[in-house]
C-alpha cells in the first residue's frame, strides 16, 4: 500500500449542475453521487456490478456507477434519477412507472429508469425485444419485470415521430 | 466494498502511459473500462499501488477494415463494437460485442481490456481465436504483434511484458462467401458464458466446405481451437452427418471443468448443441442470410 495518497480534484456535471471536488481515487462514483452530492436517489444494490440499482448515465451512456471511480469522471455529465423530472414535474417514464405499477419496494426502480431512458433517448420505439436487452442488466426482486417493460412500451408507444 | 488506497495517473498520450507503468514498475497496473477490474480491486483480490487510466487515451477507439485486415483499437467498448459499420458487414463481431454482459458493461468494458484479463469464459478471446486474430502491442521496447493462440498463455495470464499495452486487434477481413457465427450460453445477462462456439467458414458451390475455423470458449484454461472438428468438414459436403461428427470431434477435444456453472458433461452437452446452431447460422450467412443471432440465455 502507497504511504501517501494524494487527493484528485475533480470537475463532474450532474444533472446539469457544476460540482468540483476533492476526492480519494478509490472513491467510487456511487458514492460520490450519495455521500459527497447528497444524491440518494442512486441505489447500492449488490455492489458487485450484477444488480443495475446503481445505473446512472455518463456522458448519456448508462453504465454501473459502483463499477467505476470518480475520478473517471472527471470533465464528464452525469445523469441520475434525481435529472429526470423538470420543474417539479416527474418524467414521462416515471409517471408511466406509476401507472403501470412498474414497481413495489422501488428499490430497483432508479436503475430501471436511467437504462430504459437511456433506450428511448437512442431509440425511441424499441420493441419489446430492446426493452428486454435493454434492462437485462437490472435486477428487480419484486414485480417479475412485465408492468416494467408494459411502462416503457407504453412511453414509447406515445413518443412522437 | 472500497479498494485498497492506490495513487491514481492520468497519462496524456500512449508514450507517457509506457513510460509511466515501466517507471512505476510492477505493482502498478493499467485501468481501461474497468469492468473487470474494478470488481477484483473491491474484493481486494489485488492491491495495486498505482493505477495508470489509459481509458481516455486520444486514438485508441477506432475499428476499420482496410487492405484486407479488420483492426479494432483495444480501447473500443463492447456497445460501441457492436454498433460499428465492422459489425454491421460482418456479423460474427456483432454476435460477440453485442451479447457481452448487459448495456452498461458494453458501454464501458473495452476489447483490449478483455483480451488482456484472458478471463477463459470471456467471449473476445474465444471469438478472436475464431478469427485467427492478432494482438498488436507497444512497450518499452517497442511495438510487437503476437498471435492470439501465443498471446493468452494460459487462464488469466498473457504475453505482455512490465510496462506493455494492447493497443489494437486486427484479423484478416473475411472473404466474400464466408460467414460466421458466435454462440455463447449464458445463464443471465451480467453473467460470464458457460461455454461459447465461435465458427468461421467459406462455403463454394454445392455445399462444400472451403474452409473452417472453430475456436470454444469455456472449454480449458484458455481458448481452443477445436481442430479435429475442423478436419470433419474442411473440404466435405455440409450434411447433418458432417455436422454431427463435428459436434462430436467439439465434446472430445474440450476439457471443461466442474463448476458452479454446471458439471463438465453437461458442458460438453451444451458444445455440441451450440456447435450445430453456430454452424447453421454460419452456413446461412455464407448465403448472405440475415440472421440476427446472440447469446443463448437459459
Ligand atoms: C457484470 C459483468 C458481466 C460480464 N459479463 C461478461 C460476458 O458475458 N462476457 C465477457 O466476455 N465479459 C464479461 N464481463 C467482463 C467485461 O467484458 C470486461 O469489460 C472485460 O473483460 C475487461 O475490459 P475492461 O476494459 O473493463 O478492462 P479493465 O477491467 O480495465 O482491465 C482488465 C485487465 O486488463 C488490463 N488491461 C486493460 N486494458 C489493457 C491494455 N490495453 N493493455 C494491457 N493491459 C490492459 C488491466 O490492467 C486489468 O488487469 C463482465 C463483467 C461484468 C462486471
Ligand atoms: S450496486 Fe452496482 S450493480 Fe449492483
Ligand atoms: S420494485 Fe422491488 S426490486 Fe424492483
Amino acid at each position: 500500500m502507497p504511504d501517501a495518497i494524494n487527493k484528485v480534484t475533480i470537475d463532474v456535471t450532474v444533472n446539469g449542475r457544476k460540482f468540483r471536488r476533492q476526492v480519494e481515487p478509490r472513491m467510487l462514483l456511487v458514492e460520490f453521487i450519495r455521500e459527497e452530492l447528497g444524491l440518494t436517489g442512486t441505489h447500492i444494490g449488490c455492489d458487485t456490478s450484477y444488480c443495475g440499482a446503481c445505473t446512472v448515465q455518463l456522458d448519456g451512456a448508462p453504465v454501473k456507477s459502483c463499477t467505476m471511480f470518480a475520478v473517471q469522471a472527471d470533465g464528464c455529465e452525469v445523469l441520475t434519477v434525481e435529472g429526470l423530472e423538470k420543474d417539479g414535474q416527474l418524467h414521462p417514464l416515471q409517471k408511466s412507472f406509476s401507472e403501470h405499477h412498474g414497481l413495489q419496494c422501488g428499490f430497483c426502480t432508479p436503475g430501471m429508469l436511467m437504462a430504459s431512458h437511456a433506450l428511448l433517448t437512442d431509440n425511441p420505439h424499441p420493441d419489446r425485444h430492446a426493452i428486454k436487452k435493454a434492462i437485462a442488466g437490472n435486477v428487480c426482486r419484486c414485480t417479475g419485470y412485465q408492468n416494467i417493460i408494459k411502462a416503457v412500451e407504453a412511453v414509447a408507444a406515445g413518443a412522437k415521430e | 466494498m472500497y479498494p485498497a488506497p492506490f495513487r491514481y495517473h492520468r497519462p496524456a498520450n500512449l508514450k507517457e502511459a509506457i513510460l509511466m507503468l515501466s517507471t512505476l514498475g510492477e505493482t502498478a497496473k493499467p485501468l481501461a473500462g474497468g469492468q473487470t477490474l474494478i470488481p477484483i480491486l473491491k474484493l481486494r483480490m489485488d492491491e495495486p499501488t498505482d493505477l495508470v487510466d489509459i481509458g481516455r487515451l486520444p486514438d485508441l477507439r477506432f475499428a476499420k477494415n482496410e487492405g484486407g485486415w479488420v483492426e479494432i483499437g483495444a480501447l473500443s467498448p463492447h456497445g460501441w463494437v457492436a454498433r460499428s459499420d465492422i459489425a454491421k458487414a460482418i456479423p460474427i463481431v456483432k454476435d460477440c460485442a453485442g451479447g457481452i454482459a448487459d448495456v452498461q458493461v458494453r458501454s464501458r468494458g473495452t476489447i483490449g481490456g478483455s483480451v488482456s484479463a484472458a478471463d477463459p469464459n470471456c467471449d473476445w478471446p474465444a471469438l478472436l481465436n475464431t478469427l485467427d486474430a492478432e494482438i498488436r502491442c507497444a512497450g518499452p521496447e517497442g511495438d510487437r504483434t503476437i498471435a492470439i493462440g501465443d498471446f493468452i498463455t494460459e487462464a488469466y495470464t498473457t504475453a505482455l511484458q512490465p510496462g506493455e499495452l494492447v493497443t489494437s486487434i486486427r484479423f484478416r477481413t473475411p472473404p466474400p462467401g464466408s460467414g460466421g457465427a458466435y454462440i455463447a450460453y449464458k445463464k443471465a445477462a451480467a453473467a460470464f458464458p458457460v461455454v461459447s462456439v465461435g465458427v468461421q467458414m467459406t462455403v463454394a458451390a454445392g455445399n462444400v466446405c472451403q474452409d473452417v475455423r472453430i475456436a470454444l470458449g469455456g472449454s480449458g484454461p484458455k481458448p481452443r481451437r477445436a481442430v479435429q472438428a475442423e478436419a470433419e468438414l474442411r473440404g466435405k459436403t455440409l450434411n447433418s452427418q458432417a455436422w454431427q461428427h463435428a459436434a462430436d470431434a467439439v465434446a472430445a477435444v474440450a476439457e471443461p471443468t466442474d463448476d458452479v456453472r454446471g458439471s463438465s458433461e453437461f458442458k460438453r452437452q451444451l458444445l455440441r448443441g451450440l456447435l450445430l446452431k453456430a454452424g447453421d447460422t454460419a452456413t446461412r450467412r455464407c448465403a448472405n442470410a440475415t440472421i440476427e443471432g446472440s447469446h443463448v440465455y437459459a
